[in-house]
C-alpha cells in the first residue's frame, strides 16, 4: 500500500494554475467566444428588468438602475393570454411535426428503397427544393390563403411546412443504411410496404426521427416570419409572435418586449437543459444550427 | 411439395445482362444447388424465383402455374438470406411468428396490440403459437424465443432464420448462401443439419452457394452458372467426372483440375513423351484435364500408388514444393515437357512416409497417368469424348 500521507497537500487553487502560455491564450480566446455567445442573453435578461427609457440609455449597466422587473414580467404573463400563446405555439409546432413525419417518412422510404422509373430525377428535385427559401413562396401562399379565406387559422400557420424537404433528405439518407435483405425477407413473409415502414423501418429510425423532431420543433417555435404574415388576431398568436405586441410605430415598450423575449425563450432553454443529449444529437445529425 | 420450372429466364440490369436464357427444372422434393462465382447471377436467379425481382422475359412456374404476376408472399416460398435478415426489433418468437401472422390475419388485426384484442387475432393466436413452438423445438431454439436477434450467436441466428422460413410450411425453400457467415466448424455442422432438414421435410430446396463443396455435398443435383450462363446441370458425380466443358471441370474439384496441352493425331494423343491410344476423332492441339488425385507416383517412397493401372503412361514431372495435408500430400510442380504449366498431384501417404525421405527424392519424378481418367477439351473449351468404338478396339488388341 502506498502511503497517502506522504503526497504533498495540494492547494485548492493549484488546479487553476495555467500550465503554459498557450493554454492561457486558448482559455482567453474561449472565454471571449463564450462571452460573445452569452452576452445577448444577459443583455436580454438585464433589459427585461429595466424601464423602457433605460434600455437604450447611453450609460449602460447590466444591473438595472430602476428595477421594473416585477411590472414587466407581470405584464407579460398576466396581462395578456400568455398560456394561449404557448398553447398556439405547441399546437402549431406539434401539428407541423406530425404532418412532416407523415409525409416525409413514406417519401423517404420510396426514394431510398424502391426502384421506380425517375427516382433519381425525383430525388434531384427534392434536393433542389431545399434551396428555395420560404420568402420566395410566401407571397403566392399568402394570396392563396386570402382567396380561400383561411387566413388567421392554424391551417394557415402550418400549411407551408407540411412537407419538409429537409426531412425527406435526412430520412432517405438514414433509410438507405437499412439492410435490403430484411426488406426482402419481409416481402416474402407477406408484409405490405406500409407495414415494412411501420414495423421495421420506424423502430430502427428512432434516433433520426428524434433528431429531426428537435430540429423541426425548435425551428417552428422560433419562427417569427410566417406567423407575422398570417396571424391577425391575438387568440392565434404564437409565443414568439406575442413579443411583437409591445412594438408599434410610435411607442415601443422595450422593457416588456425583452421580458416577453425571456419568457418565450425559457421553455426551449428549459427543455434543452432536460434533454441536452437529444438536442445535441439532433443538431449534429441534422448538421444545421437549430 | 412442388415442382419448380424456370423457362428461358433472361434478366439484365441496365445494359449489363446478368442471366442469359436460363431454363431449369427442379423436381418435387429435390435439393438443387445453384453454384458459381460471385457475380454469376445465381442470387438474382433465386430472387426471381422468390418474386423479389422480375425477369425481363421467361417464366417461373410452380406446379405448372405461372408465378410471374404473383407477389412473393403468394408464391408460398420461404427464403433464408445470407445475413439472416432477422427483424432486429422483434424477439425470436415474434420473428418466427411473423409469416404466420401475415398469412392468417387481416391487415387491421396484424398490428401488435390488435392481435390480442380483435376476434380474428384471438382466433389465430393458438395456431400461431403452436406453429412457432413446433418449429422451435425441431430446431432446438425453443429456449431462445424471448431473446432479440442481437443477443444470439451466428449459429443461433441462422437457426432462427431457418425456423422463420419453415414455420409457414412453404412449397419451395430458397436459400441464399446461408452458411457463408458462419465459421468453418459451425458450417460443417449446419450443413448436415440442412441436409437432414431436407430429408425430413421432403420440401423442394433451391440452394445458392459459391462454395462447390457445399453444393457437392448437400444437393441431389447441381446447376453450375457462369457469367449468366447455365453451364451444366447434373448430379455432383456428373459434374465432377463428366463435365460438359473446361469451365465446369475447373470449377468443380479441389485442388483445381490440372490442365496441360496435348496433341491429338490419328487415334493417338501425345502428352510429353507419353503416347496414349485414344481416338478423339479430331486432329490438332487439345487441352487435357487431369485431376490431381488421378496422377500416381509409383516410384516415390512413402506414397501409396493409388491405382496401378495396367495401361498407365509414364510422364516426367519436376517437383517444386510439397504441402503436407495430413493424410495426404500435395506435390506442386510441372511436367518436364511443359515447364511453365503448374501441375498439382494429390497423393496418399503410406506408413513408410517421412518428410525427409520425400524431400530427398530427386527433383524429377516419373508419374503415371491413367488414360481412363483423363478429360479432353477442344480449343474452345468444349469437351471432346473418345470415339467409343476405337477405344474398345484398342483395348481388345
Amino acid at each position: 500500500m502506498a502511503d497517502i500521507s506522504q503526497t504533498p497537500t495540494a492547494l485548492w487553487f493549484d488546479r487553476f494554475k495555467p500550465k503554459s502560455l498557450g493554454r492561457v491564450i486558448t482559455s482567453v480566446l474561449l472565454f471571449l467566444g463564450a462571452w460573445v455567445m452569452v452576452f445577448p442573453f444577459i443583455w436580454m435578461i438585464s433589459s427585461s428588468m429595466k424601464p423602457t427609457d433605460e434600455v437604450y440609455d447611453a450609460d449602460f449597466s447590466i444591473i438595472p438602475k430602476t428595477f421594473k422587473g416585477f411590472e414587466n414580467y407581470y405584464g407579460v404573463i398576466f396581462e395578456q393570454p400568455y398560456l394561449v400563446f404557448l398553447m398556439n405555439s405547441m399546437i402549431v409546432c406539434i401539428g407541423i411535426l406530425i404532418i412532416q413525419l407523415l409525409t416525409a417518412i413514406p417519401a423517404a422510404y420510396a426514394l431510398a428503397k424502391l426502384k421506380f422509373r425517375g427516382s433519381t430525377i425525383l430525388f434531384g428535385t427534392v434536393i433542389a427544393a431545399i434551396t428555395i427559401p420560404i420568402n420566395v413562396t410566401s407571397i403566392p401562399l399568402y394570396i392563396g390563403l386570402v382567396r380561400v379565406g383561411l387566413l388567421d387559422t392554424y391551417f394557415a400557420m402550418m400549411f407551408p411546412f407540411i412537407v419538409s424537404v429537409f426531412a425527406i433528405f435526412l430520412f432517405r439518407q438514414f433509410f438507405r443504411g437499412f439492410p435490403d435483405s430484411i426488406i426482402q425477407a419481409a416481402r416474402v413473409d407477406g408484409f405490405s410496404e406500409i407495414e415494412i415502414i411501420l414495423r421495421l423501418i420506424l423502430p430502427s429510425a428512432v434516433p433520426a426521427i428524434a433528431a429531426f423532431s428537435v430540429f423541426s420543433f425548435v425551428a417552428h417555435w422560433n419562427d417569427l416570419y410566417w406567423p407575422l404574415i398570417v396571424v391577425q388576431s391575438q387568440d392565434k398568436m404564437t409565443a414568439t409572435l406575442s413579443m411583437m405586441q409591445y412594438q408599434s410605430a410610435f411607442d415601443t415598450d422595450y422593457g416588456r418586449t425583452y421580458a416577453s423575449a425571456t419568457v418565450v425563450t425559457a421553455p426551449m432553454v428549459i427543455a434543452f437543459l432536460f434533454a441536452r443529449r437529444l438536442f445535441i444529437r439532433g443538431i449534429t445529425m441534422t448538421g444545421v444550427k437549430g | 411439395m412442388a415442382q419448380l420450372t424456370l423457362k428461358n429466364i433472361k434478366k439484365s440490369f441496365g445494359d449489363t445482362p446478368v442471366l442469359h436464357d436460363i431454363s431449369l427444372d427442379v423436381n418435387d422434393g429435390e435439393f438443387v444447388s445453384l453454384v458459381g462465382q460471385s457475380g454469376c447471377g445465381k442470387s438474382t436467379l433465386l430472387r426471381i424465383i422468390a418474386g423479389l425481382e422480375q425477369p425481363d422475359s421467361g417464366d417461373v412456374l410452380i406446379d405448372g402455374q405461372s408465378m410471374l404476376n404473383a407477389a412473393p408472399k403468394d408464391r408460398n416460398i420461404a427464403m433464408v438470406f445470407q445475413d439472416y435478415a432477422l427483424y432486429p426489433h422483434m424477439s425470436v418468437g415474434e420473428n418466427m411468428a411473423m409469416p404466420l401472422v401475415m398469412a392468417s390475419l387481416p391487415l387491421y388485426a396484424r398490428l401488435p396490440m390488435m392481435r390480442s384484442i380483435t376476434p380474428a387475432g384471438r382466433k389465430a393466436q393458438p395456431h400461431i403459437r403452436e406453429g412457432v413452438e413446433k418449429v422451435s423445438k425441431q430446431l432446438h431454439i425453443d429456449h431462445l424465443l424471448d431473446r432479440k436477434p442481437a443477443q444470439l450467436s451466428g449459429g443461433q441466428r441462422q437457426r432462427v432464420a431457418l425456423g422463420r422460413a419453415l414455420v409457414r410450411d412453404p412449397q419451395v425453400f430458397l436459400m441464399d448462401e446461408p452458411l457463408s457467415n458462419l465459421d468453418a466448424k459451425l458450417r460443417v455442422q449446419v450443413r448436415s443439419e440442412i441436409t437432414e432438414l431436407h430429408a425430413s421435410s421432403g420440401l423442394t430446396f433451391v440452394y445458392v452457394t459459391h462454395d462447390q463443396v457445399e453444393a457437392m455435398t448437400m444437393s441431389r443435383r447441381v446447376a453450375l452458372l457462369q457469367t449468366g450462363h447455365l453451364l451444366q446441370v447434373g448430379t455432383p458425380n456428373d459434374l465432377f467426372s463428366d463435365p460438359a466443358n473446361l469451365d465446369v471441370a475447373q470449377f468443380i474439384g479441389s485442388p483445381e483440375i490440372n490442365i496441360t496441352a496435348g496433341e491429338s493425331r490419328a487415334g493417338q494423343i501425345t502428352i510429353g513423351e507419353a503416347q496414349l491410344p485414344i481416338d478423339l476423332g479430331a486432329t490438332g492441339p487439345v487441352q487435357i484435364g487431369i485431376r490431381p488425385e488421378t496422377i500416381s507416383v509409383p516410384n516415390a517412397k512413402g506414397l501409396v500408388a493409388a491405382h496401378a493401372p495396367k495401361q498407365g503412361h509414364m510422364v516426367t514431372f519436376t517437383k517444386r514444393l510439397i504441402e503436407d495435408l495430413g493424410p495426404e500430400v500435395l506435390i506442386h510442380g510441372a511436367f518436364a515437357h511443359a515447364p511453365d504449366g503448374i501441375i498439382r498431384i494429390r497423393a496418399q501417404k503410406s506408413d513408410a512416409y517421412s518428410n525427409a525421405g520425400m524431400l530427398a527424392q530427386s527433383e524429377a519424378l516419373e508419374v503415371m497417368l491413367n488414360p481412363n481418367q483423363l478429360l479432353f477439351f477442344g480449343a474452345d473449351g468444349q469437351r471432346l469424348r473418345p470415339v467409343v468404338g476405337a477405344a474398345t478396339r484398342a483395348e481388345m488388341a
